[in-house]
């Protein structure tokens, strides 16, 4: 029989190596064999934990921290054909001060907009540590080729994008060209330089959780920084048990290579409570290192309006009128 | 990228207190038998006192019933039975159990508070388990009060008449519901006799079965202790036993009922085996262990408290395991974020650090969380015991705690010797993500129950029960009608 020792194995939170060792993946061959040798999910079991995590009630000052920790956690997002230089310029403002009277509401962590009104945005938010997040490689479906991708990236970054956020190929991976999807997000995060990459597994079409975990782990051994949910184009985005896989994924993966990656779940979160649950699942699955803009976010719009007017009932007892807080 | 940590610790967002509000148990100061319909005071005179085992208060005092108090209920519910209940059409049968089945829901906040202050168990599980699951067993059993004859117990299946239930404290109201519902399906009446320390969601269900307006005497709810539970064994009048609790209680119920023309079902203890082989879906299977352990601090007779994990992957499973453990939330039941709760008695924290010791005198190796525990009340943190040997008392004896035994296996063959290795046969668990070897070890496994990937799922359409001492008889399903039927 295996002698099991306690005392050695055991390990409070995550353990995160201090050396970073981020398996090499050199061939297709390996690539499958890393993602095969991967544990299933089991859907059923996901869920139950999720429901009961959705059942923890967060009060007082823990709402209150955890509001504010929402707040800081947001990429305020518009990403419509309608965006306009005027639509954009006041989103950065309200990024910069979510709540005029208020000089103690953090400001978001970032704006995320297309490629053309990356430079726009960074003028507007030039003297924040606001970041400016632009979508790329193609967004939403991704069908173009790597070339075209490349140079949506290019472009991006020469208008001054800090965070770069791109769609995986997901008829690649749901063909099983893995391989290909790897290669892709290789050649971007190069492109990138030093900005963040964050990687779009868009979850809703790759629909089982075998599915995302996969994705999850081909982005990060490829060198994503972030992984993250959904486009907001699909009818399916963020959803509680899709963020536990992921959160799960960082989790093994940083306890395996040394290295933190982000999440960001984005689309259909538009509530305080649905923010908190996220919260919850982050704190009791991936826990304190996560709990900071820098490793998890909300890809959101209407969402922050909401963590505002939640904030002022905490603060006065009383919910505001929607109105007292700009549209966007 | 953090290149330089050694550890995220899990929970670092801190909940503040989210406590549910005592009052609303609306408790009387004291209660007492609910016999004929009403309820009356004991024939015994005597009253004791039920306790919150998380804080030592008391919360009301009860009847303790004695043999004349027991002649009564029993006399009640055999007028109830020849007078009313056993001409009352199905049909009319069911509109009861659905109105039951109702006003549990409508009353649900109030049996979910009564009964964490009472068992100590967490408000979470009392709210998302316990009541609602009673609710569901009353409109299951409900739906069958009109069709017993398309049950496949033949064209007449009969009731048998007065049937005495004896429950545990570990679910108090669940399995009140367990018992009562198919009873009363079926057309017998009942003297109910729920657990000395747990009586009071018997008792608000008592004030429920007045307003559903249930026939005077068709039940009769009765407190006392363990004399109570003899007398009411041994009284002529009963017709039917029904038992849910040890198995060493349970042995000498079936002493005392051989030779007599009275049924008998036992359901008692278990040393459930969870079984993890090496392709298990692993986040899944955490928290499988952890359900099954620690669902109601153990107290359940059909807890995964042997872990039986493939060598291959053991350590892995185990350091995640007690990563896990760590993060269970002890402490007030009445906290809505609490995981783990309160020990039901001292007897029974007791029996709990009894046998860990032997655990650790006998080799094994124990790691306890290292959780805070509050200075009042019966407490016991969450335990798991590694390097456990089948020859330890902890691999053989139900401990009824917090309490985890883990043992490795090589093989699928021996995965199923040392699941079957046990003098009892309640429940099993068997993680796999093929399919056709939990089918393999499911065929080949003794015991009642068996759950694969998933555990302590209950339904009130699935039959439970065990084989060997864990007892026999079946509760849920159209099984469950059987107990109360001559067929």
């Amino acid at each position: 029989m295996a002698s099991l020792r306690p005392a050695e194995v055991r390990a409070r939170g995550v353990l995160i190596p201090t050396v970073v060792s981020i398996p090499s993946i050199d061939t297709d061959e390996e690539l499958r064999r890393h993602v095969r040798s991967l544990s299933g999910v089991d859907a059923v079991g996901l869920e139950s934990r999720v429901a009961k995590l959705g059942t923890r009630s967060l009060k007082l000052s823990t709402k209150m921290t955890a509001i504010d920790l929402a707040i800081s956690m947001v990429d305020l997002t518009t990403l419509e054909g309608a965006d306009t230089p005027g639509r954009v310029s006041s989103l950065c403002a309200k990024a910069r001060r979510p709540d005029p009277t208020d000089a103690v509401v953090p400001h978001v962590a970032a704006v995320c907009v297309y490629p053309d009104l990356v430079a726009l945005a960074g003028r507007a938010l030039a003297d924040t540590s606001v970041a400016v997040a632009s979508v790329a490689t193609a967004f939403p479906s991704g069908r173009a080729s790597l070339g075209v991708k490349l140079h949506d990236v290019a472009e991006a970054i020469d208008a001054g994008a800090d965070e770069i956020d791109m769609v995986i190929d997901r008829g690649a991976f749901l063909a099983g060209r893995w391989g290909q999807v790897f290669d892709e997000i290789v050649a971007v995060k190069a492109a990138c330089g030093d900005a963040h990459l964050k990687v779009i597994l868009e979850t809703g079409e790759l629909v089982t959780y075998d599915n995302v975990k996969r994705a999850s782990w081909i982005a990060m051994l490829a060198g994503a920084d972030f992984i993250k949910t959904s486009t907001g184009k699909v009818g399916v985005n963020a959803t509680l048990p899709v963020a536990l896989v992921m959160l799960e994924a960082v989790r093994d993966f940083a306890e395996l290579s040394g290295r933190v990656t982000g999440v960001k779940v984005a689309g259909g979160i538009r509530g305080t409570k649905d923010a908190l649950r996220y919260l919850v699942l982050v704190n009791e699955t991936v826990g304190d290192a996560w709990l900071s803009p820098e490793y998890f976010r909300f890809g959101a719009s209407s969402l922050l309006n909401d963590l505002l007017m939640q904030r002022r009932k905490q603060l006065s007892g009383v919910y505001p009128r929607p109105d007292e807080f700009s549209g966007d | 990228m953090i290149e330089n940590s050694a550890t995220s610790p899990l929970g670092a967002l801190r909940y503040d207190v989210a406590p549910e509000s005592a009052s609303l148990a609306h408790l009387r100061k004291s209660y007492g038998l609910f016999i004929d319909g009403d309820f009356t005071p004991p024939e015994s005179h005597e009253q004791f006192e039920t306790i919150n085992p998380a804080t030592g208060e008391t919360l009301a005092t009860v009847a303790l019933a004695d043999t004349a108090d027991v002649d009564r209920a029993v006399a009640s519910a055999r007028r109830a039975y020849e007078r009313v209940w056993s001409s009352t059409p199905g049909t009319e049968r069911a509109k009861y159990l659905y109105r039951i089945a109702r006003l549990i829901q409508e009353r649900s906040r109030e049996l979910a508070v009564v009964e964490t202050l009472d068992n100590g168990k967490p408000i979470r599980e009392s709210r998302d388990v316990d009541v609602p699951l009673a609710a569901a067993h009353f409109f299951y059993y409900a739906g069958w009060a009109d069709k017993l004859e398309h049950a496949g117990f033949g064209a007449h299946p009969r009731p048998l008449g007065v049937a005495g239930q004896i429950i545990p404290w570990n679910f108090p109201l669940l399995m009140a519901a367990w018992k009562l519902a198919p009873a009363l399906a079926a057309g017998n009446t009942c003297v109910l006799k729920p657990a000395e320390t747990t009586p009071l969601s018997a008792l608000v269900l008592a004030e429920i079965l007045q307003q559903a307006g249930l026939p005077e005497g068709v039940v009769n709810i009765i407190t006392g202790d363990a004399t109570t539970g003899a007398a009411l064994v041994e009284h002529p009048g009963v017709d039917k036993i029904a038992f849910t609790g040890s198995t060493e209680v349970g042995r000498l119920i079936q002493e005392r009922v051989a030779a007599t023309s009275k049924r008998l079902t036992l359901e008692l203890g278990g040393k459930g085996a969870n079984i993890v082989f090496e392709d298990a879906p692993i986040d899944e299977v955490i928290e499988g262990i952890i359900d099954g352990i620690f669902f109601n601090q153990g107290h359940v007779c059909c807890a995964g408290s042997r872990l039986l994990v493939q060598e291959s992957v053991a350590d892995e499973v185990l350091r995640r395991l007690l990563r896990r453990v760590d993060q269970l939330r002890v402490g007030d039941p009445m906290d809505k974020n609490t995981d783990v709760g309160a020990i039901n008695s001292l007897a029974q924290l007791e029996r709990i650090r009894e046998l860990t010791d032997w655990g650790e005198r006998e080799g094994a190796t124990r790691y306890t969380s290292a959780c805070a525990l509050p200075d009042k009340g019966l407490w016991f943190a969450p335990t798991v015991f590694s390097d456990v040997a089948q020859s330890h008392r902890i691999a053989r004896e139900e401990i009824f705690g917090p309490v985890l035994s883990v043992l490795t296996f090589r093989t699928p063959e021996e995965a199923v010797t040392k699941a079957n290795n046990s003098k009892y046969g309640l429940a099993c668990g068997v993680w796999s993500e093929k399919g056709s070897r939990t089918l393999w070890v499911a065929q080949r496994l003794r015991a009642g129950v068996i759950w694969a990937n998933t555990y302590n799922k209950f339904d009130p359409t699935s039959p439970f029960g065990g084989v060997r001492e864990s007892g026999f008889g079946r509760e849920g399903g159209r099984h469950g009608l059987e107990a109360y039927l001559d067929v």
